[in-house]
């Protein structure tokens, strides 16, 4: 770890919960019975540690139950750990859930102030940053009805605006990127961008796998309360992959492999235009990717699919054959199955290609093979400095007429 | 004391919910705010038929201010009462209330009874404004000097109101009993504090049981001041204070206990 100065710490974080059997809801039952409530001890939490360096953004992952939202809580003060200790420097702002502290029969207007003052706003900064705050959620000539006879989507909005405007050194946000229209959506991410780009510190839950690989720096896993691994979010979102899927094992060459084996993918090769194998391609030449399959016994539709993505995980395309409706009634026995790119836009770089083989709802796998495949990008046509692929748009200048 | 730290901290806050709940207590109610006032002078009227032409209730008139009305005789009393019981049951409400806010945001939780508090006071405030503006074209000016004591009355009572308050919605949340007992505490309570009748009209005995009831001090206090027009007896006071403060200590104690355990419970 760097020497950057620590935002958040858990130390040896411990969260029980009581489940009751039997509870003593009311004197009564607390008087009939005495202290002896029947419960069990669930320990949501169990001596979890980590720190998050200022500036970064952390992501927590984990399958639901795991832990990761009540570690959020108790970093957010809502929860008190039973063991251990929390420690965050610097002003907190939390969306937890949006527009939570929204009294429905008051206006936009009140509620900002009140929500504001939640989240440890004053109320001159709040009238300083009102215009921006009303501005950003887009709510304008509404400001003053009451927010019950807002829209969700208004609500919500109005909600996002209020905690980012904050400005706070330190976020928390709980699975709610997913809100808005794609304007908003848009809007948010420029936000979070912003606020990276500011040195902000971001810890984030998301069953979004992309997102928290994407946005994060690094990524805590958290499984049945414990904390499984914290790093590179490409190594532990691969290890939380691998443990979550079931089936899962590793194929001859180490890579990745689950499905219920029904139908298997045996091999993965790319060709050249004329069937003639290729280890690499110049970026603009026409590739094949063959996929030789095997099957145990007669398969109602099945769907091919496959998936092409950097070294780092970023997943540039994933066709699968339903797209395109090549999907047969049944298939039998073993074979191939070719997908034709005429020309391949990938810009100079190493690509990985995951095979996939499954039911028609794409619900079941039968074989997944992941990475089974890596080839390299030469220059060629396509020759662009940066990005990953190119969309070969065309350049003409237009000067005025007359000279 | 990490309690007043925390509410100077908080103070906007705390102005913000007290605002909340004035603001959504009469919305969208045609009348509004006179609904506030209309309690008072509702019961005010309701009591004096009862009390003074049907069971002949007559406490002897104020000396050495001379008032002989038995409606400002109850006011005096039922005003502070009214705030505290305000006060009392509107702060047991105030978790259950706002569970939502519990649960996804963290300030802290103090703030929630005592807004209710501060709302109440709002109320009791012009309630008393009246009061006294009437008392005053009674001819009572001797009450003007003992101002400071009235102020010092009132904010006794809300230290009494938010400690029992504290305490009582931070058991609520556990055992939602508790708002049932109050309804029948509350009747009680009404009637073993010298409201409705003068503490004259009690047999002697009854006297000293009465007033270990610290609301009884305190009414004596208010009477003295408002509705006689002379000083308060400094012992009822100096035990109401008392009374006033221990309660807000051991409420704020059970609050801190209960306290981390509030989000889960909700």
């Amino acid at each position: 770890m760097s020497g950057s100065p620590v935002a958040v710490r858990a130390d040896s974080v411990s969260k029980k919960f009581r489940l009751f059997k039997e509870r003593n809801n009311s004197l009564k039952a607390t008087v009939l019975r005495g202290r002896r409530v029947i419960s069990e001890d669930f320990w949501a939490l169990r001596d979890v540690s980590f720190e998050v360096e200022e500036g970064e953004t952390f992501g927590l992952i984990g399958e639901n139950g795991s832990g990761k939202s009540t570690m959020l809580k108790c970093l957010t003060r809502i929860l008190r750990p039973n063991e251990g200790s929390v420690t965050v420097n610097g002003k907190v702002s939390a969306l937890l859930e949006l527009g939570a502290g929204f009294h429905p029969e008051l206006s936009g207007r009140e509620n900002v102030f009140l929500n504001g003052a939640i989240l440890g706003l004053s109320q001159k900064e709040l009238r300083r940053r009102f215009d921006e705050i009303v501005e950003f959620a887009g709510v304008g000539p509404f400001i003053d009805e009451p927010v019950k006879n807002y829209s969700s989507g208004m609500y919500v909005r109005l909600g996002f605006s209020v905690a980012i405007n904050v400005d706070p050194d330190v976020l928390f946000v709980d699975e709610v990127l997913a809100v808005g229209d794609e304007a908003f959506q848009r809007k948010c991410n420029e936000k979070f961008a912003e606020m990276r780009g500011q040195g902000k510190t971001i810890v984030l839950v998301s069953h979004g796998l992309g997102v928290v690989q994407n946005l994060c720096h690094r990524v805590a896993w958290f499984s049945h309360g414990h904390l499984m691994e914290v790093g590179k979010p490409k190594d532990v979102i691969q290890a939380y992959t691998e443990t979550v899927q079931p089936n899962r094992k590793l194929d001859e060459h180490g890579k990745p492999r689950w499905g219920s084996g029904e139908g298997r993918i045996t091999a993965v090769e790319l060709l050249d235009g004329t069937d003639r194998p290729l280890d690499k391609l110049h970026s603009g030449e026409r590739a094949v990717v063959r996929l030789h399959y095997e099957l145990d016994g007669p398969i109602e539709q099945p769907v091919f699919g496959l998936s092409i993505r950097t070294l780092d995980g970023f997943e540039i395309t994933a066709p699968k054959s339903r797209d395109v409706n090549c999907v047969p009634d049944l298939l039998d026995g073993a074979g191939h199955v070719d997908v034709t790119f005429d020309e391949v836009r990938l810009l100079p770089g190493t690509y990985d290609i995951t095979a996939t083989l499954s039911d028609h709802s794409s619900l079941h796998d039968f074989d997944v093979r992941q990475d089974i495949l890596r080839f390299d990008v030469e220059r060629g046509a396509y020759a662009e400095d940066s990005g990953v692929v190119s969309l070969g748009g065309r350049w003409r200048i237009g000067e005025l007429s007359g000279g | 004391m990490t309690t007043l730290t925390a509410y100077r901290a908080s103070k906007e806050l705390f102005l913000n919910l007290t605002l909340r709940e004035l603001r959504s207590k009469y919305k969208r109610s045609f009348f509004g705010w006179a609904w506030s006032l209309a309690n008072p002078v509702a019961t005010m009227v309701v009591y004096t038929i009862v009390f003074k032409y049907f069971l002949h209730s007559t406490p002897s008139p104020g000396h050495p201010s001379g008032l002989d009305v038995f409606a400002l005789f109850l006011l005096c009393g039922l005003l502070p009462w009214n705030f505290f019981i305000a006060s009392v049951n509107g702060c047991i409400g105030s978790l259950i209330g706002n569970a939502s806010l519990i649960k996804k945001t963290y300030f802290p939780r103090e703030l929630l009874p005592a807004s209710t508090v501060g709302a109440a006071l709002v109320s009791h405030l012009i309630e008393m404004g009246l009061l006294i503006f009437t008392l005053l074209c009674f001819g009572n000016w001797r009450l003007l000097e003992f101002l400071p004591v009235v102020v010092l009355l009132t904010i006794l009572v809300a230290l009494y109101g938010l400690g029992l308050g504290l305490m009582l919605s931070a058991w609520n949340v556990f055992f939602r009993d508790i708002q049932h007992f109050m309804g029948i505490l509350t009747m009680v309570w009404f009637f073993m504090t010298p409201i409705v009748y003068s503490l004259a009209q009690v047999p002697a005995g009854a006297r000293t049981i009465l007033k270990l009831n610290p609301m009884t001090d305190a009414v004596l206090s208010y009477q003295a001041v408002l509705y006689n027009g002379h000083a308060p007896g400094w012992f009822e006071l100096g035990y109401f204070a008392f009374s006033a403060l221990v309660t807000l200590a051991v409420g704020q104690a059970v609050f801190n206990r209960l306290e981390p355990g509030l989000a889960e419970e909700l």
